[in-house]
């Protein structure tokens, strides 16, 4: 009984982190079209950030869940002005450039922080359940994942900004006719999406190994679950989300961490196979 | 005398020519006794940098210090150090490069096995003779390599039985999933069973699984009395940072094979790594005077950024050296002469200790030292003097067979 307990809460964490690593690059692909392949950096620089932040003496909740996600989101904006507003359009050449830019922030980080690993500790202590042992981060993570949840749904869906991006969305030309300056939503949606992968990464700071490299481990998985997803931002993520961590987890499990990868990656070709539009694509057209 | 402009032109043609003569007389005899060129490979950029860094520093240092005391054989070497940024495929290129390019006349270099199982052929048909530093899972038999590096012979023996007598018989292995979390797990196996333990499980991890939490799960399941770790890389560190977030760290002790070979103690919280045990040919808190000047030496040229010095930096130190004591005793730098003179049992008294050169298996005899962590480093508990390198020689003798090339897959 006890185990059960336990492997659930691994479930549930599988499916959180899933959720939170996928939030951002959801965000913009669903939003904008673009294939954002400097994701993963976004996560690291997230986590860097919490990092930096709690070693310069700043309480480690305001790092992570204020400091990076505005610092990501800033580097974001900047981003999408330099680079991302002269691609749109054009798909593949959107992913060559933020593929460049992967590179470069790798490079940058590595040349400023060095190639060491680094990080935080976890703040909250952990839990028994009978004779296991459990950590409280994970049910904060779970937490975390379902108010982005929340939050993104009540934004696109109640405000006046929400219901502009979903009208930039649907139809861009339309939008602008109206009196909406796309390219404005672009910048704010792309900056947004880099916000929430800030926060992702530093709300991973404390259970990850934070090298600059380390964006590579965490985007096959984010891309796997936008994509098995499809397009509807919210819908898809959650399902995916849920489908994806909870294979994985239950295979890791039950076999090994070898094979749940192994797992969840073949679950993910058939469904893409059976589902080319992802979940969303079938079983949620045209929701958010 | 008129001169017509053909032979005005043949005439400084000629006379040119016997003008630059002695220049070309003067550089056939510099390049004879040109600088000793010394390849490197080692990565300086990648997911391995951090390892590679010191092992360039330190053979860097080497260089200083041998052409400070007047080069070698009246002339200086010459570091050629290509970055192999942490990439197999820039591996073979530049091993290629450093063999018919650049002609040096020895290579230090590899880190992890894969890269040396790349190289090690290409350094066997050019003739150039290598040097692997890295401690390694064992059983390279090759007469044109020297591995400087310890074996689970001269570490993961001494650091089981230390730890089951500490924590019990119920052991589960946690590993890398590649060649060396591999067979370093079926060295830990043997080495608990033939200590009277037993092995519940062994679980290998993908370098890119960054969630352990299933596997965590699985471990408390099995209920054992202690973790062997060999895990590898940035991502495996949140294994020990997410165990110790789960409250385990003080149920179920670890002892490792890897942990702290970069910097573990220094980037875990001082409570997340206190106790864990590791054993290696050498730690940077070695308080021996040779060990202090090397480390500070290091720390003088590089700063505080240094990353920390493990095993693979001291054995490539040692090793440059070794080499060159060599070269001094065969009077060239030339390949045959120098491994004959190494094979003479030469050693060296490096930061780790005396270094001597098997010439049966041209691995190393080393001092292995077991330590433990305490406040962000390793303190050291145990020294275990001139440990041979056993495993390897249960499989390989160069003396009865001078042309093997084979890595031997110990069968245990």
């Amino acid at each position: 009984m006890d185990i059960a307990i336990i492997v659930g809460l691994d479930i549930i964490s599988g499916i959180a982190s899933l959720l939170l690593i996928s939030a951002g690059l959801a965000v913009i692909f669903g939003m904008m079209k673009i294939i954002n392949l400097a994701h993963g950096e976004f996560l690291m620089l997230g986590a860097y950030t919490t990092v930096l932040s709690v070693s310069a003496g700043i309480n480690i909740w305001i790092a992570m869940l204020v400091i990076s996600p505005i610092v990501v989101g800033l580097i974001g904006v900047i981003v999408e002005r330099c680079l991302i507003q002269f691609l749109y359009g054009r798909l593949v050449d959107t992913m060559l450039a933020t593929w460049g830019l992967s590179l470069v922030i790798v490079g940058t980080t590595t040349m400023i922080f060095g190639n060491t690993i680094v990080g935080v500790a976890s703040p909250l202590g952990g839990f028994k359940v009978g004779q296991y042992q459990s950590s409280l981060y994970t049910p904060f993570l779970a937490v975390m994942a379902v108010l982005l949840m929340v939050l993104i749904w009540v934004v696109m869906r109640f405000t006046r900004a929400g219901l502009i991006a979903r009208a930039v969305m649907q139809n861009p030309d339309m939008a602008a006719t109206l009196g909406v300056n796309p390219a404005k939503v672009y910048m704010a949606t792309f900056g947004a999406g880099a916000a929430i992968s800030g926060l992702a990464g530093g709300l991973l700071a404390p259970v990850a190994g934070i090298v600059p490299t380390m964006g590579a481990a965490y985007i096959a998985k984010a891309f796997i679950t936008v994509v098995g997803g499809g397009t509807s931002i919210l819908w898809g993520l959650i399902t995916a989300s849920g489908l994806f961590g909870f294979i994985n987890q239950i295979a890791a499990f039950l076999t090994t961490p070898v094979y749940g990868e192994v797992i969840l990656f073949i679950a993910a070709v058939v469904l893409i196979r059976l589902l080319p539009m992802g979940i969303s694509g079938k079983f949620f057209k045209g929701r958010l | 005398m008129s001169v017509s402009r053909r032979s005005f032109l043949r005439n400084s043609v000629a006379g040119g020519v016997a003008l630059a003569a002695p220049a070309l007389i003067a550089n056939v005899a510099r390049a004879a006794d040109g600088p000793i060129k010394l390849g490197s490979l080692h990565d300086l950029s990648g997911p391995l940098a951090a390892t590679g860094e010191p092992m360039v520093y330190a053979t860097e240092l080497a260089v200083k210090e041998i052409n400070a005391a007047g080069g070698l054989l009246g002339r200086e070497v010459e570091l050629i150090n290509y970055d192999t940024q942490s990439n197999i495929q820039l591996y073979s290129q530049f091993a290629q490069q450093l063999a018919v390019r650049d002609k040096v006349d020895v290579v230090h270099g590899g880190i992890t096995s894969a890269s040396r199982e790349a190289i090690r052929p290409i350094f066997n048909r050019f003739r150039t003779l290598y040097f692997y530093n890295t401690l390694y899972e064992g059983g390279v038999c090759d007469r044109n390599t020297f591995n400087f590096g310890t074996t689970p012979a001269q570490t993961v023996e001494k650091l089981v039985p230390y730890a089951m007598n500490l924590w019990g018989k119920k052991v589960y292995i946690i590993a890398a999933d590649y060649n060396y979390g591999q067979i370093t797990a079926k060295w830990m196996r043997k080495y608990v069973e033939d200590n009277g333990g037993e092995v519940l499980s062994t679980d290998f991890f993908p370098l890119d699984v960054t969630n352990f939490g299933p596997s965590i799960s699985r471990i408390q399941a099995a209920k054992p009395d202690m973790l062997l770790s060999a895990m590898v890389g940035g991502n495996h560190t949140a294994f020990y940072r997410q165990w110790a977030a789960a409250g385990l760290k003080d149920e179920i002790p670890i002892a490792s094979t890897t942990f702290g070979l970069v910097n573990e103690p220094a980037t875990l919280e001082a409570a997340e790594s206190k106790g864990v045990l590791g054993s290696y040919g050498y730690f940077e808190e070695l308080q021996t005077p040779a060990s202090k000047a090397f480390v500070e030496a290091i720390k003088a040229e590089h700063g505080a950024q240094t990353p920390y010095i493990s095993e693979p930096a001291a054995a490539t130190y040692e090793a440059v050296h070794l080499w060159a004591k060599g070269v001094a005793l065969a009077g060239t730098a030339d390949r045959m002469p120098v491994i004959e003179a190494l094979e003479t049992g030469l050693s060296f008294d490096g930061p780790s200790g005396n270094v001597l050169i098997d010439p049966i298996t041209h691995h190393v005899t080393r001092n292995a030292f077991l330590a433990e962590v305490n406040d962000k480093s390793w303190n050291v508990l145990e020294t275990f003097t001139a440990q041979q390198p056993l495993d390897t020689a249960a499989v390989c003798d160069l003396e009865a067979n001078p042309n093997d090339t084979t890595h031997y897959e110990i069968d245990i």
